[in-house]
């Protein structure tokens, strides 16, 4: 089914965040931090811009694929949020490679990376792109609520790419939305500078509740893990890696138990960049490849779950 | 009786006495973090067909035993 993934990239801000500095800011502690979600550390935008990390993470991509730029006919950058709302973070990254093509947004927050490789496996089926760029690039620290130490220590910067062509390496993929009627998981636009609109806006920070999505996240993990890995017609043993959604290591743990995958199969960089949203993956695939842990021929089973309520997961061979 | 089946369940999953265990136990007392609670709830939500709300309110077993049977 149509792609191969012809290269990977990754970019981060320069500033890290750790829990140590953290404690500093609100009631918290390392070892709270770590033994809840695993986390040790976060890059942190000071001076960044999306684009820039975006731009950054697909020339990478590029250039492990030794693309050049003007090949690229469609462009689709996952995000929540870009640094714009007009122009969007694809047309930004327009900009930053001097190439024209279509380029537009996804948003499934943060499932919105394997959202994205569907739509562009959709477009390239139809015969409508050959070599598609599809980067995904979150700044949560802009979203977060930097008084609430339940969720502030969570989130990190980033941005993953890949450059796709055509191949057939998406052995299986399904995407799932469901409403989040309890408001589980919300960031919200804040007041609108409409001088007529009566309703109340959500406050644009991020407000989640945690044991919630805790079960949430488990529950989709392992239902989805299990369907796509019977779609391909595979089981654990024919996978190299797990590229989860680096949301906490205690989901990732929880589900690794229930579906019976050893611990070595699990790929995992939360420690270094707390959760960035739909960037983990891109990001985490990134890395995989560029520490020579993933050799071309490997299978790899991607899962993804959060707002929306969404989830997402996908069997891919490298 | 919903108590006596949770009781069991926790004891059997944290190798512990069910004398030891009552209504009143709170999963803090068993030494649980709040995402230990949220994973022992969903074995729950397995085990008896149902779906559970977690939060802050959910403290003792007696907690979990009245959305159990609600």
């Amino acid at each position: 089914m149509s792609f191969t993934i012809a290269g990977t990239g990754y970019a981060h801000p320069v500033r890290t965040l750790d829990n140590e500095e953290l404690t500093r800011m609100v009631d918290t502690s390392d070892e709270w931090i770590v033994s809840r979600t695993g986390i040790r550390s976060r890059y942190i935008a000071t001076t960044e811009t999306l684009t820039e990390l975006a731009v950054s993470a697909a020339r990478m991509a590029m250039d492990n694929a030794g693309a050049e730029a003007a090949s690229i006919d469609l462009v689709i950058c996952s995000t929540v949020a870009g640094d714009t709302k007009c122009p969007t973070l694809a047309g930004n990254v327009l900009g930053g490679l001097d190439i024209r093509c279509p380029a537009f947004d996804v948003n499934a927050a943060c499932s919105g990376f394997l959202y994205a490789l569907q739509t562009a496996a959709a477009y390239m089926d139809a015969g409508l792109a050959e070599t598609v760029l599809v980067i995904a690039a979150e700044m949560m620290t802009r979203h977060v609520d930097w008084t609430d130490r339940a969720s502030c220590v969570l989130f990190g910067d980033g941005a993953g790419a890949v450059l796709l062509q055509k191949g057939e390496g998406l052995l299986a993929c399904r995407l799932r939305a469901q409403p989040d009627k309890k408001n589980l998981l919300v960031i919200g636009q804040g007041k609108s500078h409409s001088v007529f609109e009566e309703t109340d806006a959500a406050p644009s920070v991020l407000a989640m509740n945690g044991p919630e999505v805790f079960k949430f996240a488990v529950t989709s993990m392992c239902r989805d893990i299990k369907e796509v890995l019977d779609s391909a017609g595979l089981g654990p043993e024919d996978i190299r890696y797990v590229v989860p959604h680096q949301a906490n290591l205690r989901i990732l743990e929880t589900a690794r138990q229930r579906l019976g995958f050893s611990e070595d199969q699990i790929a995992v960089n939360i420690e270094r960049y707390g959760n960035t949203s739909s960037a983990s993956i891109a990001i985490l695939l990134a890395e995989l490849v560029e520490q020579g842990k993933l050799q071309r021929g490997d299978n790899i089973v991607c899962t993804a779950f959060g707002g929306g309520l969404t989830s997402a997961a996908c069997v891919i061979k490298y | 009786m919903t108590l006596e089946k949770v009781i069991k369940m926790i004891a059997e999953e944290y190798d512990l006495d069910e004398a030891t265990l009552s209504a009143e136990t709170t999963f803090e007392d068993l030494g649980m973090d709040s995402l230990e609670t949220v994973e022992l709830v969903m074995r729950f939500e397995e085990e008896f067909g149902v779906t559970l709300e977690v939060d802050e309110n959910c403290k003792t077993i007696g907690d979990v035993v009245a959305r159990i049977d609600a």
